[in-house]
């Protein structure tokens, strides 16, 4: 039986992270949307797809956050994973003291950049419950 | 040889007993230090145990397991973190929430390390956080002895440098498994974006060092006589051959005679800044006008391009560090985000002033005032 292939958005403003993110994902089997920017991830939304990974840091250093509010509002049950390298070590941090900052921004994962491909590979499939 | 204390927090024997296995004989060196650290190995199996160590003995590097009996680990975190301890935490876990992830950054937690991990891959958090720590009390024995240091800047500048190192680690990596396919050809594309990254991180090491001279004041300035004229020709001369590939032409009006007394190298890192975006930032078959001429405030250098221009928004980021504009136009500019601040430090040298005026879609222009 022929199954359809899941599709999975990455949205990244780093040129490389986003090919290199595409290829791997591409290698566990999805179909794959690419957008370097929160318009023109905004601009391909009309397409569902079956999960989300954004960049954290994109235009502004919270970029990230907004459109993953921005996709849970439109589509309540795609699965979205922010990758980010800001850690303690850059010395930046996410800057979100307050608890209403935390209500509005839904991730369901949080990762840190440069994982295995074959860790995100478990993860994404956790999310799609595969 | 110096100790850290590691102490481990897990439930699990297993992961305790295979931690310490690993760290027991393992010595890091760094070339910046004299000596090497070594690891003495503490465990707790809940969190309480972990504060009660803590408390007692110390410890340097904390692997904290989330997932505990009794309190959480996220809890043991923000307690270490409220006794201010010179004490580095890295938690142990599989990928955490994103609540989880925000409070343990915000309690200061130096970073996560996803389970299952291999012996590998836990030397070289324990080598980097081993590093952090050596920093960090570096750092602040060098503040209490009156020692100023960029914390800051040299965070940014760490992660600056560090996103061309992933990027080309990432592409070396499906080489060596070729991922792609077995001809050399199939890379080109990835080989070409590593080639480009390592000229972005070159660049941006040549910014730091002329940012790092100028503001440590240890480099001796040169003042003397020299030919504005001069200088101004070699600078087109160095960015003629880029200008060339994208068709820019280069109208100039120098005056004859602009000496003033200056140093040499401070007026070629002027010039060469300007000149460069004007011809980054340009458009295919642009133009730049260079001016450079005496009037009655001093030496007056303008230089206008017909480029992608700045929006109002983002005209005031424009002299900051690492203050690279982001959006669709400039996303294959490559540039370190310290050009236009080194240049607007210099011209102060100067007592002068650096103005700029721009239109998205039509261009930009940048006045330069220096006193002589």
């Amino acid at each position: 039986m022929l199954k359809e292939k899941k599709l999975v958005l990455i949205v990244d403003d780093d040129l490389d992270y986003l090919f290199q993110t595409k290829h791997h994902v591409e290698s566990f089997g999805f179909d794959v949307i690419t957008a370097e920017n929160v318009k023109d991830a905004i601009s391909v939304l009309t397409q569902k797809p079956d999960l989300a990974i954004l960049d954290l840091m994109m235009e502004t250093q919270d970029a990230g956050f907004v459109l993953a509010y921005k996709i849970k509002k439109r589509y309540p049950d795609v699965p979205v994973i922010i990758a980010t390298a800001v850690t303690a070590e850059t010395g930046l941090n996410f800057h979100l003291e307050t608890e209403e900052d935390k209500n509005w921004i839904k991730a369901d994962l949080y990762l840190e950049k440069g994982i295995r491909s074959d860790q995100l590979h478990r993860e994404i499939n956790k999310l799609l419950k595969l | 040889m110096e100790k850290l204390r590691v102490l481990v927090v897990d439930d699990e024997p297993g992961i305790r007993s295979g931690v310490i296995r690993i760290l027991k004989n393992y010595t890091i060196g760094f070339p910046f230090m004299e000596e090497d650290f070594s690891f003495e190995m503490l465990e707790a199996e809940t969190g309480e145990k972990a504060l009660e160590i803590i408390n007692n003995d110390g410890a340097d590097i904390v692997l904290l397991d989330n997932k505990l009996p009794g309190i959480q680990g996220i809890e043991v975190l923000e307690k270490i973190s409220k006794m201010r301890l010179d004490t580095a935490v890295m938690m142990i876990t599989s990928y955490a929430s994103l609540d989880i992830a925000v409070k343990a950054t915000n309690f200061g937690a130096y970073n996560f390390v996803p389970k299952p991990f291999t012996p590998a891959e836990l030397k070289s958090s324990i080598e980097s956080i081993s590093k952090h720590l050596y920093l960090k009390r570096m750092t602040s024995k060098m503040k209490e002895e009156g020692k100023q240091i960029r914390f800051q800047f040299l965070s940014v500048l760490s992660h600056e440098l560090k996103s061309p190192l992933n990027a080309i680690e990432g592409y070396l990596k499906i080489m060596e498994d070729k991922q792609v396919g077995e001809n050399i050809d199939d890379y080109m594309s990835m080989i070409n974006r590593s080639l480009l990254r390592i000229k972005g991180m070159r660049n941006l090491i040549i910014d730091m060092l002329d940012l790092t001279r100028l503001e440590s004041g240890k480099k001796t300035r040169n003042l003397q006589k020299v030919d504005l004229n001069y200088l101004a020709n070699m600078a087109i001369d160095t960015i003629k051959p880029l200008a060339i590939q994208h068709n820019i032409k280069i109208i100039t009006e120098i005056d004859e005679d602009v000496t003033i007394t200056a140093d040499l190298d401070e007026i070629e890192i002027i010039f060469n800044n300007l000149l460069s975006n004007a011809v980054k930032y340009n458009l295919e078959n642009g133009e730049i006008h260079f001016i450079v001429k005496r009037n009655n405030l001093g030496i007056e250098i303008v230089v206008t391009d017909t480029g992608i221009g700045i929006s109002d928004k983002d005209l005031p980021k424009l002299f900051g560090e690492f203050s690279r504009i982001k959006n669709s136009e400039t996303r294959n500019i490559s540039g370190s985000g310290l050009g236009l601040s080194i240049t607007k430090k210099m011209i102060e040298l100067y007592n002068g002033s650096i103005e700029v005026k721009s239109k998205p879609g039509e261009g930009t222009t940048f006045k330069v005032i220096i006193k002589s």
